[in-house]
């Protein structure tokens, strides 16, 4: 059992998130957008970030820059998901710190899959 | 995709949809700004994203159309975000087509209407063509990787050298976790070279020192086994090396079982009977709190009046005022914040305007800007449902009619664009919408020798607003030849049926070659209103104060008896009939009553106004209607029921049906006569 956070500013993704990992026992928190989701993180520590990288007001990887500089995301596992093809979205996630990704679409066991991986 | 229920995927799917609906708005409201030459950064990443969330979702759920659609249209407008394709109209043009089809997909899967495939698929070719992925592979749909992975099932031995960059933990990835997933693939034995372990004195804990040798039994390929990496691959120097030819073992059944999972087939459809659309309505949580901090208050009052009840004497009876005021403070909070949440902002009608301008004006060969304000003031959801019609009519008439085209605004000395407003605000109690151009305006003459031609009543000195009250007629219409747009005379009574049956009002004001003001005034909700209660015989009856002009009373003497009209009393020059609803719908009067002085109601109703006879004037209240059609049947001449405080039911009255009934049963000026048929409608006490 651990916390995650979800970011995504669609509520059907974020919505599948939660809905799959609350069902695997993890606790879930969710943020829209990038503002949101420090907003969130300044309050709280979480096992693992999954965030969205097209978002209003503050994009992914921004969110992924940020969080790194934070002492309690420094470590913290942070996948970016994302639907686009073209290897430069994941190069600029990996160089702001992100720890990986997931390719969108994804289904349920795919998504627990990753997150096994990386909890361990 | 596979979902862990039914369920689940029925839930999804609705928010989805909402989504998409959202999405759909976004798309068009940002290619119509595109249009007008907006070329915002934000904007186009606004609308990228709009295409690309519903994209995400639909590939989710496998809904091939829409992915299609929606991933032409995202190439497209990366294309444009990146700068390598300039926004033409052309281009706008066949978003805005894909945006159509796009919004007849979304609410053909949720059972609201039929698309057109043919439609859709010519226009997904024609975005497909210009986005030039004619030949590109199709978007992904969710499948799982390993399944399309197609690699030799037989058992190796895999020699994996491992050499982190030092800053490789810094992005949250842990070695340790890697080589758990590598053991799960088969057999692993490591090695650490400790080499670069610096003393501990040196050592930063945030840098990885070390590196290490693998090696792995396993039927997993090459490629799986650098998928393990992928995440590092630019933070370690990998090589991943098949030691051992020699150990092959070929598992032909496996092998077999391997390739059968092909990527599924998209369903054609969405299951129906999982997503019946219940009518559902987004609501804040600025509403919800509002809503929970009054049930809250109530709460509060209620434990407090319990305490009050528990030993009463009269030395409490100031407390027990203090609480029941304070607890009808709360009711009536708590009333009002119930309504905003039936509410909706008047946005959600207002957006399709800009679309339907851009369409019409470009048909048209008009040149109009249009310009929308108060899109955020609230309206009960089911005005706003009915409003939507009536409203397009109008902007129709406004572009049709209204605006010159540019070369008669020029030659007329106006601006070469014609203006379009659209405007909601609240006005003491209503909300008053109102479309306004400033175009040729109506013209008075016209209007009234087309009244004279229909045979309707008027005469030269009548009012602006009774002579452009004729518009409203059926079948009116001064267009001197019909357009596919507007002209043929029907819509303009409909319109104004459609406010009325809303409790609402039309008003239209013009002045030649200025322009046009329509105002609709519309009351915030229908589910409650304020009623002035008054009595006939033994009935209390509501009339909506909307629509009391004034009571007063008028000796009988002073009215005249007209013949096929009844009774008729002249106010300020005017000729109001008496309407006795007691007659109309067969109320018993117990005495006689004042048999010298009336006392009349004058009531309104769209253009007309006709006085009600009355017993009694009681008290204003605000009432919750109750439907009469549900709970009992349809009564002509009442709109609806309510409950009043003693527990009696009183009758709402319908105005415009009570002006139709009585001009059927027309009343004498001998108010003391009985009819023997009358019927107790409802007896009093029922």
């Amino acid at each position: 059992m651990a916390s995650v956070l979800a970011v995504d500013d669609s509520p059907t993704m974020r919505e599948l998130v939660e809905a799959t990992l609350k069902g695997a026992g993890h606790s879930v928190l969710s943020a829209s957008d990038g503002v949101e989701a420090m907003r969130i993180a300044a309050k709280q520590s979480v096992n693992l970030v999954i965030t969205d990288v097209n978002m209003p007001n503050m994009d992914g990887i921004t969110l992924v820059r940020e969080l790194r500089q934070l002492d309690n995301y420094r470590f913290t596992p942070i996948l970016v998901l994302t639907t686009e093809v073209n290897k430069d979205k994941r190069a600029q996630a990996k160089s702001a710190g992100a720890t990986g990704w997931m390719v969108k679409p994804f289904d349920q066991s795919a998504l627990l899959n990753t997150v096994k991986k990386v909890l361990g | 995709m596979s979902f862990e229920s039914s369920e689940l995927r029925a839930e999804l799917l609705g928010i989805f949809f909402e989504e998409s609906a959202e999405g759909v708005d976004i798309l068009e409201r940002g290619l119509l700004s595109l249009a007008d030459g907006d070329h915002d950064e934000n904007l186009i990443n606004d609308i990228f994203r709009a295409a690309h969330s519903i994209k995400g979702g639909a590939a989710t759920f496998q809904l091939e159309v829409i992915t299609r659609l929606t991933h032409a249209m995202e190439t497209l407008l990366d294309q444009v975000r990146s700068g390598e394709r300039s926004t033409s109209s052309e281009l706008v043009e066949a978003l805005l087509e894909g945006v159509d089809c796009l919004r007849a997909e979304v609410s053909a899967l949720r059972n609201e209407g039929e698309t057109d495939p043919a439609r859709t698929e010519t226009v997904q070719e024609r975005l497909d063509g210009m986005a030039n992925t004619g030949n590109a592979a199709a978007p992904h749909l969710a499948a799982s990787p390993a399944a399309t992975k197609n690699e030799p099932d037989c058992e190796r031995l895999w020699q994996i050298s491992f050499t982190p960059h030092p800053q490789l933990l810094q992005s949250g990835n842990d070695v340790v976790r890697m080589f758990r997933e590598l053991a799960e693939m088969g057999e692993l034995s490591s090695s650490a070279n400790t080499r670069k372990l610096p003393s501990l004195s040196e050592i930063d804990p945030l840098q990885c020192y070390l590196s290490w040798e693998l090696k792995l039994q396993t039927t997993v390929g090459a490629e799986e086994i650098a998928e393990v990496f992928a995440w590092v691959e630019d933070e370690c120097n990998l090589e991943i090396t098949a030691l051992d030819a020699r150990a092959f073992k070929l598992h032909a059944s496996e092998t077999e079982i391997a390739a059968s999972p092909a990527p599924s087939q998209p369903e054609a459809s969405v299951s129906t009977k999982n997503s019946e659309s219940s009518a559902s309505v987004r609501v804040s949580v600025d509403k919800i709190d509002a809503l929970m901090n009054m049930v809250g208050e109530l709460v509060i009052t209620q434990a407090m009046l319990r305490q009050v009840g528990e030993n009463f004497n009269i030395e409490r009876l100031g407390q027990l005022e203090d609480g029941l005021a304070q607890l009808a403070r709360n009711t009536a909070e708590l009333q009002e914040s119930a309504m905003r949440i039936r509410s909706m902002p008047i946005r959600v009608v207002f957006n399709r305007f800009p679309r339907l301008v851009h369409d019409i004006s470009r048909k048209l060969g008009k040149k109009v800007e249009l310009t929308i304000t108060g899109e955020s003031t609230e309206l009960d959801k089911t005005v706003l449902e009915k409003l939507s019609d009536p409203l397009v009519h109008l902007v129709r008439n406004a572009l049709d009619h209204g605006i010159e085209t540019a070369e008669d605004r020029v030659a007329g000395g106006k601006p070469e664009s014609g203006h379009l407003t659209l405007k909601a605000y609240h006005l003491s109690g209503s909300v008053v919408v109102e479309i306004i151009d400033d175009g040729r305006g109506l013209d008075r003459k016209k209007i009234l020798q087309k009244a004279q031609v229909l045979g309707l009543p008027c005469s030269d000195d009548m009012t602006d607003e009774q002579v452009y009250g004729f518009l409203f007629q059926p079948g009116f219409s001064t267009a001197d030849k019909v357009s596919e747009l507007s002209g043929r005379g029907v819509g303009m009574d409909v319109v104004h049926r459609n406010i009325t049956d809303l409790g609402g009002s039309v008003r239209m004001e013009s002045e030649s070659g200025c322009g046009t003001r329509v105002s609709i005034r519309l009351p915030l909700t229908l589910a409650i209103m304020d009623g002035q209660l008054l009595r006939v015989g033994n009935q209390t009856l509501i009339v909506p104060l909307v629509a009391i002009v004034e009571s007063l009373q008028v000796a009988w003497s002073k009215t005249h008896n007209l013949v096929g009209q009844g009774p008729i009393y002249r106010l300020r020059n005017e000729e109001i009939a008496i309407l006795d609803p007691a007659r109309a719908m067969g109320i018993v009067r117990q005495q006689a009553g004042d048999t010298e002085n009336a006392l009349i109601m004058v009531v309104e109703a769209g253009e007309r106004r006709a006085g009600i006879l009355v017993d009694e004037l009681l008290g204003q209240q605000q009432v919750v209607v109750k439907s009469l059609e549900e709970n009992y049947g349809t009564v002509d001449g009442i709109a609806g029921a309510t409950i009043l405080g003693d527990g009696t039911v009183a009758l709402i009255v319908d105005v415009v049906g009570l002006m139709a009934l009585a001009r059927k049963r027309l009343p004498t000026r001998n108010r003391s006569e009985k009819t023997s048929e009358s019927v107790h409608l409802f007896p009093a006490g029922a």
